[in-house]
């Protein structure tokens, strides 16, 4: 199809009237995506968000002088595809710093490339509590680790719900769950929270009854489970087919609409940590909910901090005096401090991660909504 | 205590009726037909189809998936047994024959389903809450729980009916003492054998579908799930022993149970096959096992 007189028209006249200033810089942010592939939920997100922002921070003016363009890249969920990403980003595009990857095990693989090259990355989604950020001193992360998540949700958890012993269930074969139990038991432990019981699974496990029934005995006020999000929807589904009407309070892996979907009625009641309150009344937060509104967005916790982690790389350009070499926004990142963002008050850690306070949703009416 | 029983026997009425098919083809082929976990996956699939697109009741997919299991297994020994059977090393050429076909099979659910998790509707069985369940000494029961293992007994009760007490059976107990002795008495013996590939990818299938409606997860690799485990239970129940796969099945489960509640989850599969090396120790010939292994 030949586009039509009239279309080129329009896009002429778009660019003869769009605010261009001669003397703008253009610095290319690139971003490596989970666009397809198992991930691919996430990746649709994330892309949301930073198209939002760079807009956002293109048109605020928040940057004089200096023109934000995004190159997103699809990285199909795959370890190797991310390795060719970051090769055409590094290399061919050469852009400035880099967002994503979006999946943990993606970024152990490709992080490294970045880090060799001195391109900045700012990690949006990685959640794996080691392995990211300590990979060097040019990786960067938006998202909180299960290790700050997770204690943060148990003590909201609390101090609604005044529990003082819990049982606790967690996937033993797999780095992510296994930790997650780790933050766990040493989170309930800090609280004084007795655990009268843990039970273990595997990942291709698909009965629990003969744990859920073990624990169940003990009567604990809590079920604490840490699981993938496939085990997750069958954990709650045959917990609540034995009788177990107590809260269950689940990791990271639980934050997902697919344990509502897969679930269904089990899930009501259900706890999760989260990195993102979508109900905080904060103007930034509550200046994102209409902006992604009007872009036709629902927005989930990965949208909100794929389009904070253009905010910080845009603050970070701004704090090396609007510089957007890879140096000058190395040097900026680090130097992040109490942003407005739509997490909250956002600062870097000493060790490249991020900081902000974490909130704790709950299902209700089949979705996660945030628990007061 | 009492629900860990209930957990127990749900579990293993389940890997006894995947067992009983596995062990009625052993018995009278004298070969593992590695590709009956590949028709358990491919069963639990269509039954997903026939409830979630065609909108069938599951006690009505119930039947027609295990015709559908059924002729699969016909087209088994067709494609993959019969073209061998005349050979002299039969049964190494066929255990590697139906490895292939179980291959192919997981290949097409996976080009055809997805790598993916699927999951039957919300509101295929009622929604119940614990109220409205049943309790037994101690025990909830839920009317999944009950369907399937009462699904299970009636499939076995019906199994034995038809191996003891029709003509058919009596054919298919003939070929497996002595194919050439049933032979010269007349026994059409590929029609009796190709009868228990049938019966015996019924009742995997049927095992499929019980296993997608109990833990509600079917993917392409949910075979390997049970395929060890089968095997344990026949090895365990005598190889050939109808009885003894369900009552080794059964005792697999509520072992399995029990050594998660009270040794933790990673013990699981370790005490299991440790028993069964034990049985093969102290009993060579399984708990049932009456006829003594054909010198090969």
């Amino acid at each position: 199809m030949r586009p039509s007189g009239l279309a080129i028209l329009a896009f002429a006249t778009l660019v003869a009237v769009g605010p261009a200033r001669a003397t703008d810089s253009t610095v290319k942010i690139g971003a490596c995506l989970s666009l397809t592939g198992p991930a691919a939920l996430y990746g649709t997100q994330q892309k949301a968000g930073i198209l939002a922002a760079i807009d956002e921070v293109n048109r605020g003016g928040g940057l004089p002088g200096v023109k934000l363009e995004a190159v997103i890249e699809d990285d199909g969920s795959t370890k190797e595809q991310g390795i060719a990403v970051y090769q055409r980003l590094i290399g061919r595009d050469r852009v400035s710093a880099i967002i994503g990857p979006t999946l943990s095990n993606t970024a152990t693989a490709v992080d490294p490339l970045a880090q060799a090259a001195r391109v900045p990355v700012v990690a949006i989604s990685n959640t794996a509590p080691r392995g990211i950020t300590d990979i060097g001193n040019y990786i960067f992360r938006v998202s909180l680790t299960e290790g700050q998540v997770i204690p943060a949700a148990l003590k909201r958890a609390q101090a609604r719900l005044h529990f003082g012993t819990a049982g606790v269930l967690y996937g033993n074969d797999d780095a992510f769950t296994q930790a997650g139990f780790g933050v766990m038991k040493g989170a309930l432990e800090a609280m004084g929270v007795r655990i009268v019981g843990t039970q273990t699974f595997a990942k291709p496990d698909r009965d629990y009854n003969a744990q859920l029934t073990a624990l169940i005995a003990l009567k604990p006020d809590i079920l604490v489970v840490s699981a993938l999000v496939e085990n997750a929807a069958g954990i709650v589904t045959q917990a609540r087919q034995l009788g177990w009407q107590g809260p269950i309070l689940g990791g990271n892996g639980f934050n997902s609409a697919a344990l509502v979907r897969n679930a269904g009625p089990a899930a009501e009641g259900v706890l999760v940590g989260t990195s993102w309150n979508r109900a905080s009344p904060d103007p930034a937060n509550q200046a994102f909910l209409k902006l992604m509104a009007a872009r036709g967005v629902e927005p989930d916790q990965f949208c909100a901090q794929a389009y904070t982690g253009v905010l910080v790389v845009a603050r970070a350009i701004a704090g090396s005096g609007g510089k957007g070499g890879r140096e000058d926004i190395r040097a900026g990142l680090s130097k992040v401090k109490d942003l407005d963002t739509p997490l909250g008050r956002f600062s870097f850690l000493e060790n490249r991660d991020g900081s902000h306070e974490p909130a704790l949703q709950e299902v209700r009416d089949g979705r996660f909504q945030i628990a007061p | 205590m009492g629900q860990q029983v209930v957990n127990g026997l749900f579990l293993g009425s389940i890997y006894a009726l995947f067992a009983l098919g596995y062990t009625l083809v052993f018995g009278v082929l004298d070969i593992l037909n590695l590709a009956h976990a590949a028709v358990f996956m491919l069963a639990s699939f269509v039954a997903l189809v026939l409830v979630s697109d065609l909108h069938l009741h599951v006690l009505v997919a119930l039947p027609c998936t295990m015709a559908f299991a059924g002729l699969l297994g016909l087209l088994l020994e067709r494609v993959a047994f019969r073209p061998l059977r005349s050979r002299s090393d039969s049964n190494i050429a066929g255990l590697i024959s139906s490895l292939a076909a179980a291959t192919v099979l997981e290949a097409v659910a996976l080009e055809v389903f997805g790598p993916n998790v699927a999951r039957f509707p919300l509101g295929t069985l009622p929604a119940e809450d614990a109220a409205q369940q049943l309790h037994l000494l101690g025990a909830l029961v839920s009317r999944l729980q009950i369907t399937i293992i009462g699904v299970a007994v009636i499939l076995f009760l019906a199994l034995t009916f038809l191996v003891q007490r029709t003509r058919l059976g009596r054919e298919v107990r003939a070929v497996a003492e002595s194919p050439r002795a049933a032979r010269v008495l007349g026994v059409n013996v590929d029609r009796a054998i190709a009868a228990s590939f049938f019966i015996s990818s019924a009742l995997g299938g049927a095992a499929g579908v019980l296993y997608g409606l109990a833990f509600n997860s079917i993917s392409p690799d949910m075979g390997r799930s049970v395929e060890l485990k089968g095997l344990a239970v026949i090895i365990v129940g005598g190889m050939g022993s109808m009885p003894g796969a369900v009552l080794a099945g059964f005792a697999l489960g509520l072992t399995e149970v029990f050594v998660v509640a009270h040794l933790g989850g990673s013990w699981r599969d370790a005490i299991s096959f440790a028993g069964l090396f034990l049985i093969l120790v102290l009993r060579p010939h399984g708990l049932l096992g009456a006829i003594s292994p054909r010198e090969a």
